[in-house]
């Protein structure tokens, strides 16, 4: 099924995406103001936004195999913004910790992050997500080459299982495991996908040399 | 006169328009206790007047406030107390149990006293409404998570019910055993613990006259998310330990294999005292957010040690607390 949206199209699905991405800190928003948020706020806002992280961090990384099993090309005009947003709840997961555990004490909250590997992971995936954000727009592409931009980005591939790891550690005391298996579940497919491919390129073009030799 | 149809032509009612369960069954309950309340004589509007009227399927339950167990704190509000709860069996959210419990039935409901007692018995739960005079105390409670609330429990010290069944010398630990409902308790489908719901005491624990034998709340019965009919509150300790919805007591001689310490050893001891000094290995246990109250413009208050009761700490001198935590 080909869909190949004209650009005007295609700048309504972006500001749709957009709007629906929006859309948990609008709950948070809208929440905070109507007494929503239930019993404890603090804790349902963290949980929220991390929740979210992880949501959007899968979103984008299916943008690339969806694109490609469809040849919706298109699609990939909307990873930037999905992975934009992705950060943007990581930061909010990130100001929560800081703020409602530790009210802004620098120090305390780095003594946290050493002393606990769950906050530790979590710590270093969202760390390691800054230069990705940092280097999302197109003049950071052109300066860096495409070649070292996708290399940088490929960062993505370590910051993906530091996060589940993050959240799986995050539930082990309670051996409350089905959200961790469901996501993990679905990072290592996105993953997989990629490794699958990456090495039938190489078997392909291996074959080519030798066909040439 | 206007008639919504479907339009496919079967007319279903929403979820939402059904009545749940509990409450439909409690509007029988209702009716069942009018129609005695007639027979036995006694005043209809007397009745009607009572708490336990006005909010359907609650009933009253109010001991006399004993001044020697408050707080200075402000009181948890009640919608917070019973829609923010921690009950596995009901589901891991801590919203579900409030969505969940209320269809379990807590009548009939008995409780078994075994073990290392002189007179074992099985108790129904009128009987132990009856056992001792209800009081009302004002608790804190902290839960091992870090938050904590402020409650008004009804009922009497456990150790009421020790002398009635008289422990034997080799009774040294209490075992909690929790229901386990197939049919209402949706948590008992995940091995998120090994159940039934177990968890216990030192003896002397058991016996202290903090240890409540608690039958209601905020002057009226458990809500069943709160662990009707009949719970333990141990306010010393992290919220866990205080077992709801009680099945079965039983004396023992050895320390009792209690759930969360079988689930993870390492994060929740046997004896699980409120202690700032001892981290959670996932968090600190130094300070706590108050339910309603610690919001985003201040800091955590801090933990108290044994959640503020100092007078249990001689039942653990001598003790290496970062070593019993």
């Amino acid at each position: 099924m080909a869909f190949h949206p004209a650009p005007r199209r295609l700048a309504a699905i972006k500001t749709v995406v957009f709007l629906l991405c929006l859309l948990p800190f609008a709950h948070l928003v809208w929440g905070g103001f109507t007494d929503g948020l239930g019993a404890n706020p603090l804790e349902f806002i963290t949980w929220h936004t991390g929740d979210w992280t992880l949501y959007l961090l899968c979103m984008t990384l299916a943008v690339t195999p969806l694109r490609r099993l469809s040849n919706w090309n298109w699609l990939l005009r909307l990873r930037r913004m999905l992975g934009l947003f992705t950060f943007f709840y990581a930061s909010l997961h990130f100001l929560t910790f800081l703020w409602f555990d530790h009210f802004f004490d620098v120090r305390e909250m780095l003594k946290d992050v050493l002393k606990r590997p769950f906050i530790l992971v979590g710590f270093t995936a969202f760390v390691l997500l800054i230069p990705l954000a940092a280097t999302s727009n197109n003049r950071m592409v052109k300066r860096l080459g495409a070649k070292r931009w996708q290399w940088l980005h490929r960062l993505i591939y370590v910051i993906a299982p530091l996060a589940i790891l993050h959240f799986w550690w995050m539930k082990a005391g309670k051996h409350n495991f089905e959200q961790p298996i469901i996501f993990g579940s679905v990072v290592a497919v996105l993953l997989l996908l990629r490794l699958i491919w990456a090495l039938k390129k190489r078997w392909k073009e291996r074959v080519l040399l030798r066909g040439a030799a | 006169m206007l008639i919504k149809r479907q339009p496919d032509g079967i007319d279903l009612p929403f979820p939402s328009e059904i009545t749940p369960r509990a409450i439909f069954e409690s509007r029988r309950d209702f009716i069942r206790k009018l129609a005695l309340g007639s027979i036995a004589g006694s005043s209809l509007i007397e009745m009607a007047s009572r708490a336990a009227f006005a909010e359907p399927g609650v009933q009253r339950l109010a001991g006399k406030p004993n001044p020697n167990y408050v707080v200075p704190d402000k009181p948890t509000a009640y919608k917070d107390a019973t829609t923010y709860n921690n009950f596995y069996e009901f589901g891991a959210d801590k919203s579900s149990p409030a969505r969940y419990a209320p269809a379990m039935k807590t009548r009939p409901w008995t409780v078994a006293i075994e073990g290392e007692v002189k007179k074992p018995m099985t108790l129904d739960i009128d009987t132990l409404l009856k056992l001792a005079p209800i009081e009302e105390r004002i608790y804190r409670l902290r839960c091992v998570e870090g938050w904590s609330m402020v409650i008004p429990w009804e009922g009497y010290p456990f150790s009421e019910l020790m002398k009635m069944v008289e422990p034997t010398s080799n009774a040294k630990y209490v075992e909690f055993v929790t229901a386990e409902d197939k049919e209402t308790m949706i948590g008992l489908r995940r091995p998120i613990l090994d159940w039934p719901y177990v968890e216990g005491l030192r003896i002397d624990e058991a016996a202290h006259p903090l240890t409540l034998l608690t039958l209601g709340m905020y002057g009226q019965v458990l809500p069943n998310q709160n662990g009707a009919p009949v719970r333990i509150v141990v306010p010393w300790k992290y919220g866990f330990k205080s077992a709801k919805s009680i099945v079965k007591i039983r004396f023992v001689r050895e320390q009792p294999h209690t759930a969360w310490n079988v689930a993870a050893p390492n994060e929740y001891g046997f004896y699980s005292n409120v202690n700032p000094q001892v981290d959670h290995p996932r968090w600190s246990q130094a300070s706590e957010r108050r339910i309603g109250e610690d919001g985003f413009f201040a800091k955590k208050r801090p933990t108290l040690m044994f959640n503020g009761y100092n007078g249990v700490a001689p039942l653990y001198s001598g003790m290496d607390l970062k070593k019993y935590y």
